[in-house]
């Protein structure tokens, strides 16, 4: 593994040629078919979710999109879902659960986007809602933060049997930006913060945040992005088959138990 | 015997109530609403609501609880509870013990058993003069805790929320709180049991994101700002000023996020009821 500073990650995660959700469902799957809309509002372009196969098996695909020109970085609000996003991401997985199929997400987000329509249709309630309704889905979850996973914008996709980052994404509350201005009144002092938040995919393995960490070409993933589609493949090939052999009643037991171990003593209920 | 130990329980908890019902000022207090000057005595004997228009000022976790528990029926959960440093934060522990010298309390969050009307219950309050109420992952755990024991012996939830989000210090750990509070609350919904979430002046970003908004019945006090992100942040972002009123309990009771608003002194009452209504039945 290469070694960058958190800072100098974080420049990678965000780099504008790094490979985005399309790349990597153009790379992973076969025959995918867009799903659009939270069947309440609107579509959410800020998330894209549909049916594909996966190595021959239909699976459903989730994820923050993020533009590479800046047309398309505009009419997807530059990867940063409002509540719609959240809710239609939701549709997609209870209906996953309905034919049976593994859930995979893809995250690379700024944040839910705090906007005005999106506070007035509950962007929070969104969240919470999908946070609750992932822990107990019945069918695997895989997440893979790709680039960056800021905040509850990044945790709703990411509630997951198994969380793997690319070696050079981040995950973190907020934007070091925003934690140097909260915390210090100084968005200036970002690179400060980047050292001390624990987001890199080193830390956050250590922490027990996240389950894997897939290695980059040198450099990062957009400068050989075939090799790190190859790597990701395997991971997430191993880590399905290794969650397909679980029951169906196991799965939510066991994905309750890794996130109530986070951040306290771990206690069990029968 | 046990008529004794209520006795004690009520003078404990009447006492950490008096110190949480401290409105500050001299004889005179000033509403940050109307300006206008009310006695101390009166504001405090009024649920430290504005005697004049009605402003309900923030109150400390333990007077919360003794403003809707019958006397002598608190117990308090995982009182000892207290955050750690996961991060090695710089300057944190200190944070940690000034806010507990301030306040008196060991953590953001404090959870009992109790009854009101009654009917057996467990609570749960954020106290927003602890570090913003903010989600440590200590509050996450004494929430989860809360959650898992009102589960496990079947008992309606009822959870106060009063907080600016995540605990910055304690970075993405903070952040998993939201996901493990919820994860506990599908687990406790699942089983038919009733969860009543009360938003309080504030209650935004990861708590409002999380276990705040996935009440079976949702309340608000008048006038509490509620939302995601802040209005700073949302206006920076639009570059527009917010409308008046936007994010107040009243506006989230019209755009479909709460089922009532309710003021500090028909609380207890309108909880009795909704405690009643939730027996298996109805009867009781």
């Amino acid at each position: 593994m290469n070694q960058l500073t958190a800072a100098e990650r974080v420049s990678v995660a965000r780099h504008p040629q790094r490979p985005n959700i399309t790349d990597y469902i153009g790379a992973l799957f076969t025959d995918f078919f867009e799903q659009k809309g939270d069947r309440l509002c609107r579509e959410d372009p800020a998330i894209l979710g549909g049916v594909a196969l996966y190595h021959g098996r239909p699976v459903t695909v989730i994820g923050t999109r993020k533009g590479k020109t800046a047309e398309e970085s505009i009419r997807c609000n530059f990867g940063m879902p409002g509540p719609e996003g959240y809710r239609k991401a939701l549709r997609l997985m209870k209906q996953a659960e309905k034919f049976r199929r593994p859930v995979f997400t893809f995250i690379d987000t700024s944040g839910a986007y705090p906007g005005l329509e999106a506070e007035a249709r509950g962007q929070g309630e969104a969240i919470a809602r999908n946070l609750m309704e992932m822990s107990r889905l019945t069918v695997p979850i895989l997440a893979v933060i790709t680039g960056e996973g800021n905040s509850g914008g990044a945790l709703a996709l990411a509630v997951a049997d198994r969380v793997l980052m690319l070696e050079n994404s981040v995950y973190a509350i907020l934007s070091p930006e925003g934690f140097a201005s909260i915390l210090w009144r100084d968005a200036g002092r970002h690179r400060e913060a980047c050292e001390i938040m624990k987001l890199t995919a080193p830390d956050l393995l250590a922490l027990g945040v996240v389950d894997d960490v897939i290695p980059e070409p040198e450099g990062g993933a957009h400068l050989a992005p075939e090799a790190a589609f190859r790597e990701l493949d395997r991971a997430l090939g191993r880590h399905l088959a290794a969650l397909l052999k679980e029951s169906v009643g196991s799965l939510p037991i066991s994905r309750y138990q890794k996130f109530r171990k986070m951040g306290g003593a771990p206690k069990e209920e029968p | 015997m046990s008529g004794i130990f209520a006795k004690r329980r009520t003078r404990l908890l009447a006492m950490k109530a008096i110190r949480d019902n401290y409105v500050p000022g001299d004889q005179l207090v000033a509403c940050p609403k109307c300006g206008g000057e009310s006695q101390r005595k009166d504001v405090a004997g009024n649920l430290s609501v504005c005697p004049l228009c009605g402003y309900h000022f923030p109150i400390g976790a333990y007077y919360r609880l003794s403003t809707v528990l019958d006397p002598g029926s608190f117990r308090e959960l995982n009182e000892k509870l207290s955050a750690a440093d996961p991060l090695s934060f710089p300057g944190y522990r200190e944070k940690q013990r000034l806010a507990q010298r301030k306040t008196g309390l060991t953590e953001a969050a404090v959870t009992a058993t109790g009854t009101i009307g009654g009917r057996k219950c467990v609570v749960g309050v954020l106290d927003s003069r602890f570090m913003m109420g903010s989600m440590s992952a200590a509050v996450g755990e004494k929430v989860t805790l809360a959650i898992e024991h009102a589960a496990k012996n079947k008992l309606p939830l009822i959870l106060f929320s009063a907080s600016g989000g995540a605990r910055m210090q304690e970075g993405i750990l903070s952040l998993m709180q939201m996901a493990k509070t919820s994860a506990a609350l599908a687990r406790f919904s699942g089983k038919g049991l009733l969860y009543i979430s009360i938003l309080t002046d504030p209650t935004t970003g990861g708590v409002t994101a999380s276990f705040a908004s996935l009440g079976d019945i949702v309340l608000a006090e008048p006038g509490a700002l509620i939302g995601f992100a802040g209005p700073r942040v949302i206006q920076q972002t639009i570059g527009e000023v917010l409308p008046e009123g936007f994010q107040r309990a009243e506006y989230q009771e019209e755009h479909g996020f709460v089922d009532a608003v309710v003021p500090r002194k028909e609380l207890r009452e309108t909880l009795s009821r909704l405690l009643r209504l939730h027996e298996r039945g109805g009867r009781s």
